[in-house]
């Protein structure tokens, strides 16, 4: 049986490797194609991607991937497409954001409070796709897309001067109110830019999402969902109540993710609050396998991605062939798991037909016990 | 073969018939060897060619799309030969009157029966034309009124110069239709007899190569002790037009410890609505339930598994297993909140294991370890895990529904005797079954469901598998010991 | 999503109360009948509130542009759902219209700009098909990839076209093409004008009559013709040729049509192609209407089309009217929307006292009070205010999205084997 699990874990890792290994061939062919070096790209991307201050800009960037990959792979696990982190992560800092401001209080205190409804705030915006989803059979995949641009909306409302929002005349931003300094996360400072304290909370998560799924009784329910909602509805879980508990949580994830940005860096959000990273996440999610570790790999792998771009841009690249490597190799990795899933699917099939006809021959007997 | 006849091929599940089949029909490539058709060799490299070769397939589990109508089935993929329309609605009439099979060609096919699919099957395959028509298991779903009409038309479509091929486990039936006898086992062909100079036993002993194992239970073990108690229980659904259909009509009946009730029906009868009520997966409309005393109407389906309800599922990939899981997860679900699957909110994965290769080796279960997924065994040593799961939880009340569907013979013993040792224990089972060898040796008493209301009840020790027919069919209810019918019932 | 697609059927329960026929099926007469009553409402909605835009022929006019790219979209969700291909990848598809629509648009002619949308859009459709058809991908994680990639390709080959040459010189950016030609727009002589003036006068009923006549003849754009066209060459072909029959038995039952000899990963490669070309027509039609391509224009259209397609229930009939209702919620954005949305909040307010009532007659007491609360809600809100915030007005569609989806979604019937990946020789 070691063997066997030994040769699993290869055919688990070949998937992402050959994914990654596909898309460089893929980018390769598209910068010859628009007349440009591939290998020298590849070299400029690796050398500025693996500086220190990229190294740091690389953890920090990952950490708010990770949170968002994780939020991702909980809708995942059970077969739920929760396409709506985007619009829970951003709702949720915001509203956060409007209530850190609005308080003083010692930030042993105000930090958790901020974190607290961030989380909240997720995990009901998200909430009302899984309650959709239960009670009226509404596709969450089309609820939370909706959800998402009404997020983008809501904070639109709110974020005006006057309302939650503050003008910055100089900047002619409008952000809600800074955040007291008490209420600033630490950070670890390297030689370069600090890395932002909320990593530790980040590998906490990972920890917590591994830890629940694979090990508690709650952790089984939900897989058993993923796996077949009809046979774990009859092994006793209420897959409605498991729907609605997994938006929940998958929500209240997504409200961690704005946080490494709002506690560490920015300290308020405002018009310039990063967007998208919903869809990041999902990325993420797929290329990590929902895995913990697998996540945090895709999370680095597109942080660095990322800032390599702009390495691209200084000698003279576009950077945004990068755009073209991820959706390459997002479409590469999903292609990959499903042919080695198969693979091993049938391989298995295989052994195991193999070795009951060896067995086969001496219990021939038994056939009419 | 020849012309004309129709040919059985017997032989137990898993003995290869369906293969065969499917090679002949173009759906799976042989490895070697020929076919010839009139003497000619023939190769099909998909069912296209098979039926331009005049050979048309009758599947086990039909081929019918149900959201298209009768006709839209019928002309699918020979959209040449008369068209979509007028034509093709006129030849599909006259082929239906031809050969007496009653189809209506504008009715949707999710409106059907069972009967009336499989006389759709049959029209389809001779709207294109075929002059070989195979058969795969076309008794399995129907009772034996509709396997009678089912074989007049066989009759029928063999003096019109057609040739049948009859697959099929059931022996009885097979030395009642077909002209020529072909058994295969393990995959080869290992006698030709003729129908007319073969019992029944003879032919079992040569598809199994000994006795068949018949269901019987010895003697009684029904205390008065009532175990499960269900009681004025009342279901409508209302579908997606609106309109209100009673699933399950006022059904009541006690089970007692000890005891095996067994319960007749055509399929859709409201046989799986009635387990899911008792398991907790729907909610009835009215009625209560009690196991063992306590009232368990309310209690969610997680409840009612650790009270002791053990569920052995109609459809065990749906229900029963989670395919891509390890064989030690799958002994995990339904009892996650048990020893030794957990301990407080923990998966307690080594006692889990080590418990799996406890019931793999007790069960008989043919595996090469416990870590392999629940999809790569065969039916029958998937049902004997689920059976093995079910039963290591000690349960009071055993719901089996359907418990040997697609299971080979061996295992099928087994599993009969398990469920008969455990009745000695003081077991209460509820046993659905399409079977009615199985229901009438298995049970202790037999209730037939029809519509959705429990319409009849009869002695397993006499009655015949023709009278319950009649009452699964509505045309009897009421007690069915004497031959007489009492139109009402009980209940 | 199950995975068997073959079981043994269940024979249809036998069924209680009124026979069978009561399935819907809307008759031209009973079709009239609702248009008629909903002309009245929105008639009478009108005269109260005085918001005289909601059946302005320019209202009218913006909701019909506004619809057809939703509607072209939801064709594209047609074509594949009814093959069994779910596509999510739509809105993917729909950028590379844009994009490629404009690029070539720009430098030649629009109609050129279709054809080389129409192209790019089915690209995307193959890349979609083999994934899930021939790789057998979940087909919601594909659609995700598809729409990824899209993005990615798009924005790099924007800042590689738009940004050098002459098209700088045109006006491009990294996010903007250079714009091109007007496509030729047609209008009815004579009658839109004597409309506009019969509108002028704000009769009940007769006046929104003509304005919504009015908004429909009045310069309509020739790719607007073509989607109309568009959607009845659909329904004639899916459901009046062979062809179609084959394409929808894959989306059916594909081990049965299988089975007679039907190549169901054909049909299913054709499908979505073809949904993806119509997707691409879709992102044209944006293109060609603001004159250029522009980062992000889609705006999660090829969503809603999506959810169009399921509120017609899977039928180009009942697509068409989802795609004209988004279609006017999304025409309110453009048209200083404050005071027609005010004025539609009675509306839904009288809908929803309508819905209430039928729901606590036919005894579901729940739902039919909790429509009767938001009914006095939205009146209360109603008689507060004078109008809306721009905010509302531009939530309107999502929010309308939403609603009619948690109305509409538990009576339809998708195709049955929708979203199920599908391998050759694995069924019965």
């Amino acid at each position: 049986m070691k063997k066997f699990d030994k040769e699993r874990v290869l055919l688990g890792l070949a998937a992402p490797v050959l994914a990654v290994v596909g898309a460089l061939i893929v980018t390769a062919l598209v910068l010859v194609a628009t007349g440009k070096q591939p290998f020298d790209a590849f070299h400029v991307m690796i050398t500025y991607g693996t500086k220190s201050d990229s190294q740091v800009y690389i953890l920090n960037k990952a950490t708010t991937y990770y949170l968002a990959g994780l939020a991702v792979a909980v809708g995942f696990r059970m077969n739920l497409f929760n396409i709506g982190v985007d619009g829970q992560y951003r709702l949720a800092a915001f509203f956060a954001a409007a209530v850190g401001g609005a308080l003083s209080i010692p930030g042993v205190i105000e930090i958790p409070v901020i974190i607290l409804t961030a989380m909240v705030v997720g995990a009901v915006w998200a909430a009302i796709a899984g309650v959709l989803k239960v009670t009226r059979g509404v596709s969450e995949v089309i609820s939370t897309i909706m959800l998402n641009s009404i997020a983008g909306i809501v904070i639109g409302y709110f974020l005006q001067d006057g309302r939650l929002g503050v003008l910055d005349k100089n900047a002619n931003m409008v952000s809600t109110k800074p955040l007291p300094s008490s209420s600033h996360l630490f950070n670890f400072q390297t030689s370069t830019d600090p890395v932002v304290g909320f990593i530790v909370i980040a590998a906490l998560a990972g920890v917590v999402y591994w830890f629940g799924l694979s090990r508690t009784r709650f952790g089984f329910d939900l897989r058993a969902v993923g796996r077949s909602q009809s046979a774990a509805e009859a092994s006793g879980v209420s897959v409605k109540r498991m729907v609605v508990t997994s938006m929940l949580i998958s929500g209240a994830m997504a409200g961690l993710v704005g946080m490494p940005t709002l506690l560490n860096q920015s300290y308020d959000y405002g018009t310039d609050f990063p967007v998208g990273i919903g869809f990041t996440g999902i990325a993420v999610a797929l290329l990590g396998r929902n895995n913990p570790i697998g996540v945090a790999v895709g999370a680095l792998l597109w942080a660095f991605l990322e800032r390599a771009s702009n390495g691209l841009e200084f000698e003279g690249y576009d950077k945004e062939i990068v755009g073209v490597i991820q959706g390459v190799i997002v479409l590469a990795v999903v292609i990959a798991y499903e042919l080695v899933r198969r693979y091993g699917l049938t391989r298995q099939q295989r052994q195991v037909g193999a070795e009951l006809a060896a067995a086969g021959s001496d219990d021939k007997k038994e056939v009419t016990a | 073969m020849h012309s004309g006849t129709v040919h059985a091929l017997v032989g137990e599940n898993g003995a290869g018939k369906s293969t065969l089949m499917k090679i002949l029909y173009g759906m799976q490539k042989p490895d070697e060897g020929t076919i010839a058709i009139h003497g000619d060799k023939a190769v099909f490299h998909d069912p296209g060619d098979a039926i331009a070769r005049g050979i048309g397939m009758v599947h086990q589990h039909f081929m019918l799309a149900d959201n298209l109508t009768v006709l839209e089935n019928v002309v699918l993929g020979s959209e040449k030969l008369y068209g979509i329309g007028g034509r093709a609605r006129a030849k599909i009439r006259e082929i239906s009157d031809a050969y007496g099979l009653g189809v209506r060609p504008d009715v949707l096919v999710e409106d059907l029966g069972v009967a009336d699919r499989q006389r759709v099957e049959i029209l389809k395959v001779l709207y294109r034309g075929a002059r070989i028509l195979i058969l795969d298991e076309p008794t399995a779903v129907l009772v034996p009124q509709e396997v009678d009409a089912l074989f007049d038309n066989l009759r029928g479509l063999k003096s019109e110069g057609l040739t049948v091929i009859f697959i099929s486990h059931k022996l009885g039936e097979v030395l009642s239709v077909a002209d020529e006898i072909t058994v295969i086992r393990r995959g080869t062909t290992v006698g030709e007899v003729d129908p007319k100079h073969t019992t029944t036993k003879q032919l079992a002993e040569l598809m199994v190569g000994s006795e068949l194992p018949s269901p019987e239970t010895r003697e009684s073990t029904v205390t008065t002790e009532p175990m499960l108690a269900v009681d004025g229980l009342r279901l409508a659904v209302v579908d997606a037009e609106g309109i209100e259909r009673k699933v399950l009509d006022d059904i009541s009946f006690t089970i007692h410890k000890g005891e095996v009730l067994g319960i007749a029906g055509v399929e859709g009868n409201g046989q799986a609505e009635l387990v899911e009520a008792i398991m907790g997966m729907r909610v009835p409309d009215a009625g209560a339930l009690a196991l063992d005393g306590a009232d368990i109407s309310h209690a969610p389906t997680r409840r009612r598994r650790e009270d002791g309800i053990g569920y052995i599922p109609e459809d065990r990939h749906r229900h029963g297993l989670l395919l891509e899981a390890p064989l030690w997860e799958n002994r995990i679900l339904g009892h996650v909140t048990e020893r030794p699957n957990s301990r407080g909110f923990l998966i307690d994965s080594g006692g889990a294991r080590r418990d799996t290769e406890r019931i793999v080796e007790e069960f008989d279960v043919r595996t090469p370890g416990i870590e392999v997924t629940a999809a790569s065994l065969s039916g029958g040593n998937q049902q004997k895990l689920i059976v093995g799961r079910e039963m290591s939880h000690l349960p009071k009340l055993l719901i089996a529904a359907h418990p040997t569907r697609g299971v080979d013979v061996g295992a099928q013993a087994q599993i009969w005797d398990q469920i008969r040792d455990a009745r000695r224990e003081g077991l209460a089972v509820l046993l659905i079954s399409a079977d009615l060898d199985e229901l009438i040796g298995l049970s202790d008493t037999l209730r037939v469901m029809y519509r959705g209301r429990l319409v009849a009840d009869a002695d397993p020790a006499t009655i015949t598998p023709e009278q319950l027919g009649s009452a699964m069919t509505g045309a009897a209810s009421g007690h069915l010991a004497e031959n007489t019918e009492q139109p009402g019932g009980e209940d | 999503m199950s995975a068997t697609a073959t079981q043994t059927p269940p024979p249809a329960a036998p069924r209680v109360g009124k026979p069978k026929n009561g399935r819907i099926r809307l008759s031209p007469a009973i079709v009239l009948l609702i248009v008629a009553g909903a002309l009245i409402v929105v008639s009478a909605v009108r005269a109260v509130t005085g918001a005289e835009d909601i059946t302005s022929a320019g209202q009218v006019a913006g909701a019909l542009s506004g619809a057809v790219p939703i509607g072209l979209a939801g064709l594209a969700g047609l074509w594949a759902e009814r093959a069994g291909v779910v596509n999510i990848g739509l809105e993917g598809m729909m950028i590379l219209g844009t994009f490629f629509g404009a690029w070539a648009g720009y430098q030649t002619n629009p109609w050129l700009g279709v054809l080389a949308g129409v192209l790019g859009g089915a690209a995307g459709g193959l890349v979609h098909a083999v994934v899930t058809v021939t790789f057998g991908v979940d087909h919601i994680i594909a659609g995700v990839a598809v729409n990824i990639l899209a993005t990615g390709v798009t924005t790099y080959l924007a800042k590689k076209l738009f940004t050098s040459g002459d098209a700088v010189q045109k006006g491009g950016t990294p996010k903007q093409s250079p714009p091109m030609a007007e496509i030729k727009h047609f209008t009815v002589p004579g009658l839109s004008h004597w409309l506009s003036e019969l509108q002028a006068h704000h009769w009940f009923l007769i006046s929104d009559l003509a304005g919504i006549i009015g908004g429909l003849v009045t310069n309509i754009s020739s790719l607007t013709l073509l989607a109309a066209v568009l959607f009845v060459l659909t329904f004639f072909v899916l459901w009046r040729t062979s062809f179609g029959l084959r394409l929808r038995s894959c989306g059916e039952n594909p081990t049965a049509a299988e089975s007679l000899g039907v190549n169901v990963y054909t049909y299913k490669y054709v499908a979505v192609v073809i949904s993806g070309a119509l997707a691409g027509l879709g992102g044209v039609f944006l293109a060609i209407q603001t004159h250029f391509y522009l980062e992000g224009q889609t705006g999660g259209r090829g969503y809603i089309g999506l959810a169009a397609m399921i509120f017609g229930n899977w039928r180009p009939g009942g697509l068409a009217v989802g795609a004209g209702l988004f279609g006017y919620a999304d025409s309110l954005q453009l048209r200083n929307g404050g005071d027609s949305v005010h004025a539609l909040l009675l509306l839904i307010a009288l809908l929803l006292l309508v819905m209430g009532g039928w729901k606590i007659y036919r005894k579901v007491y729940v739902s039919g009070a909790i429509a009767l609360a938001f009914a006095v809600l939205l009146t209360v809100w109603y008689m507060l205010t004078d109008t809306v915030p721009d905010e509302v007005v531009q939530g309107t569609p999502y929010v309308v999205t939403l609603l009619v989806m948690g109305l509409s979604a538990q009576r339809l019937r998708m195709p049955k084997a929708d979203g199920v990946p599908y391998r050759k020789g694995q069924g019965g």
